[in-house]
């Protein structure tokens, strides 16, 4: 297939500036696989595969594309079995398994060069285990508060800033007979992403990460100050009703339909608002707010990543796909808004001009100094994350019944640690 | 007695081999022997892994470390393991409803009318669709929103219900879906049983003076046993087995309440957080177990029957 292609590839790669100075000769077969099965994704990895051939003429690149969640359990499979040259995966505990079982390659030794140590230097820590680099990143996104302009500006709202601005707000919302905020806890994973917002403004990004690595009870009266501040929102019915029954598609409808005003969501999020009708005069962003002002503002920014596995056969070849991948030019390239739409990593990078995209990079680049997390369920152990979730939905409809909850979080900490 | 010589002087000049002679025993083996093997290789190897695997913590990647009896004993401690037990007994006893219900509807359709294959046809059709299918039409069925559900109790002036949302609900809703194909099932297997039904015994019965539920409990049923065994082994096999529903209409959700043994198994060893081989395979082993007094008792009867045939 990238036979074909490479004419036009190389073309392309001329006029964007892809074509680095001559480089070692690589040769054999780069097999890589990949998690990025979405129509966007898929043709921006068949784009750095084609254009990446096409730079290493006596290279072939083979790509094989796995569907996303079917991704996540072959994954291990493979990396034991039949490994590719090169796998996607994510950051933080997400690598845990493999790096601890010897499976992904250490590739500290792309780290040391200047290109990568000063340009993604922000999600070094993210990329690092026991010290030393497990992969590369090539694109992130930000998390925040996506909402109605219009429905605000009908109510004479304002973004807040504050934890009494966002009741207060909230407040209104509600009086209005909507809800303040969608959001479809199905599959737990959208409750964990409010645990750590509310987590971090109350407590820090110390704090939630000490959590997450088991070094604090969840019976601790800081936690459960966090769970006080969730359940204000929770007890002026800030969220949309029935929420545990869908997913966090199936709760787009309701904020594009009006019935709630607000989604705490990741970036991803904005495509499917846009589609269904949501244009830049309807649909806006703000940072979550503060809530206790003595600790500094962090974020979620899960990162998506590339590995090489141990049992990888050409991995030199590899290496040079990974430097590849986290130069400036290709990471500007593949996170623009017509192909993934997210954020590049690489400091030198420039952002599209896309609104949400720039306010997520000005929010991570200077006014997230408490750091950034990857998410709950990346950054917490998975069987810790599992069981939390599953609380944290728990909370949200039932939430008298918390004191259960947390003791039962904090019998399954005493025996994951 | 005047051709034994005969028989015997045959014998001398044509002597059978081994093959020949053990023809009886050898062919049968013979043919059996992939499906044995297949069996053992399938079946059975995996079951004796699936025991051992028990008494090992391993996350599917690294060393395996035996920790003995350990798993067992957390799932003595393990609320979630509780209730899937528990979610497990529901669906064995409700699931049996399939069974009357299936035989009634056998009844009223085991009738001479002009289009009566169209409506057989249609009764058994959520037997023929994919359980995911069937997933999907109860979930959107029970749906808060736009839910059928809630538009009827709305039209009788009653309170909306969240079926699959309410931790007290979830699980009877599922079994609710699931009933619908399992029924189905179990019709089929009546209007089968009912072909068979002897019209002599019926017009005897008759010609004494039974009818109705008298001819059903003491002349119908009696006939219909086989059919009747048949439906009792898939219907218990079938609710110890649920997970496709499960996982299409909650994902065992709202936090854990419609869990099942073989879908909590399929979370802690296989989803995506899970990897807990060892434990997963505990719970199996329990399943297994369950499932095994039930299978144990089936052949068991059958095999009464075969020799009460004989």
């Amino acid at each position: 297939m990238f036979k074909k292609l490479t004419t036009a590839a190389a073309a392309l790669a001329l006029t964007t500036g892809l074509a680095s100075p001559a480089m070692a000769e690589l040769n054999g077969t780069l097999k890589i696989f990949s998690d990025m099965s979405n129509p966007a994704p898929r043709a921006v990895m068949e784009g750095l595969a084609s254009d990446f051939d096409a730079l290493h003429p006596n290279l072939t690149v083979e790509l094989t594309v796995i569907d996303r969640e079917a991704y996540k359990t072959q994954i291990r499979n493979f990396l034991s079995a039949n490994p590719p040259d090169v796998a996607n995966w994510y950051a933080a505990n997400r690598m845990g398994p493999y790096v601890s079982a010897g499976l992904f390659e250490d590739v500290s030794d792309l780290w040391e060069e200047p290109a990568i140590a000063d340009n993604l230097a922000s999600t070094k820590s993210a990329m690092t285990i026991d010290g030393k680099q497990w992969g590369v990143p090539y694109t992130y996104y930000q998390w925040g508060v996506y909402y109605r302009k219009d429905i605000f500006a009908e109510l004479g709202l304002s973004e807040p800033s504050n934890w009494d601005e966002e009741l207060a707000n909230c407040q209104k919302i509600v009086d209005s007979g909507r809800a303040c905020y969608t959001i479809g806890s199905k599959f737990l994973w959208t409750a964990g992403g409010w645990f750590d917002y509310l987590n971090m403004r109350t407590n820090g990004f110390d704090f939630h990460m000490q959590l997450a690595r088991g070094e604090v009870e969840w019976t601790d009266d800081r936690v459960r100050q966090t769970f006080a501040n969730w359940r204000q929102l929770i007890d002026m019915n800030g969220f949309v009703a029935n929420h545990q029954t869908y997913s966090w598609q199936e709760a787009l409808p309701f904020m594009v339909n009006g019935e709630a005003t607000a989604y705490l969501m990741g970036n991803f999020a904005v495509s499917p608002l846009r589609e269904a009708g949501l244009d830049d005069s309807k649909l806006d962003f703000y940072q979550f707010v503060e809530i206790n002002p003595d600790v500094e503002m962090a974020e979620d920014a899960p990162t998506d990543t590339f590995h090489i596995p141990a049992k990888a056969e050409n991995k030199e070849a590899a290496r040079e796909f990974l430097r590849f991948v986290a130069s400036a030019s290709v990471q500007t390239k593949i996170n623009s808004g017509g192909a993934l739409g997210q954020l590049p990593v690489n400091a030198q990078s420039s952002v599209d001009a896309d609104k949400f995209l720039e306010q997520g990079f000005d929010m991570l680049s200077s006014n997230s100094p408490g750091g950034v997390a990857q998410f709950f369920d990346r950054d917490y152990p998975a069987e810790m994350a599992a069981v939390a979730m599953e609380g944290f939905q728990e909370f949200m409809v039932i939430p008298d019944n918390l004191n259960e909850i947390l003791e039962r979080l904090e019998s399954v900490r005493q025996d994951v640690y | 007695m005047s051709n034994a010589p005969q028989a015997s002087a045959r014998a001398k000049t044509f002597r059978p081999g081994f093959m020949a002679r053990n023809r009886q025993v050898i062919t049968p083996l013979l043919f059996l022997t992939p499906g044995i093997l297949f069996f053992l290789f399938y079946v059975i190897f995996p079951v004796i892994q699936s025991f051992n695997l028990s008494f090992y913590k391993w996350d599917g990647l690294g060393e395996a470390e035996y920790v003995g009896l350990k798993n067992y004993k957390k799932l003595l401690t393990d609320r979630a393991f509780e209730v899937s037990l528990w979610n497990n007994f529901k669906w064995l006893i409700l699931y049996l409803l399939a069974i009357p219900a299936g035989l009634f509807i056998a009844l009223f359709l085991n009738q001479t009318v002009t289009g009566i294959r169209m409506y057989k046809s249609l009764f058994f059709f959520p037997f023929v669709i994919s359980q995911v299918v069937v997933g999907l039409v109860f979930t959107w069925f029970y749906d808060p929103t736009f839910g059928l559900l809630n538009t009827i109790l709305e039209q009788f002036g009653l309170e909306p219900l969240n079926v699959l949302g309410d931790p007290n609900l979830a699980t009877y809703g599922i079994i609710l879906a699931g009933l619908w194909p399992q029924t189905a099932y179990c019709m089929i297997l009546y209007l089968t049983g009912l072909n068979a039904v002897d019209p002599e015994q019926i017009e005897a019965a008759r010609l004494d003076g039974a009818k109705g539920w008298r001819m059903l409990w003491h002349i119908i049923i009696p006939q219909l046993r086989p059919a009747t065994f048949i439906a009792f082994v898939v219907t218990i096999i079938g609710a110890l087995r649920s997970f496709d529903l499960i996982s299409i209409m909650t994902y065992g959700g709202p936090f854990g309440s419609t869990r099942v043994l073989s879908f909590y198994m399929f979370e802690k060893a296989l989803s995506e957080y899970g990897f807990r081989m060892g434990y997963g395979a505990a719970i199996a082993v329990v399943l297994f177990v369950i499932m095994l007094a039930f299978i144990a008792y089936f052949l068991w009867s059958m095999y009464q029957d075969e020799k009460g045939a004989r």
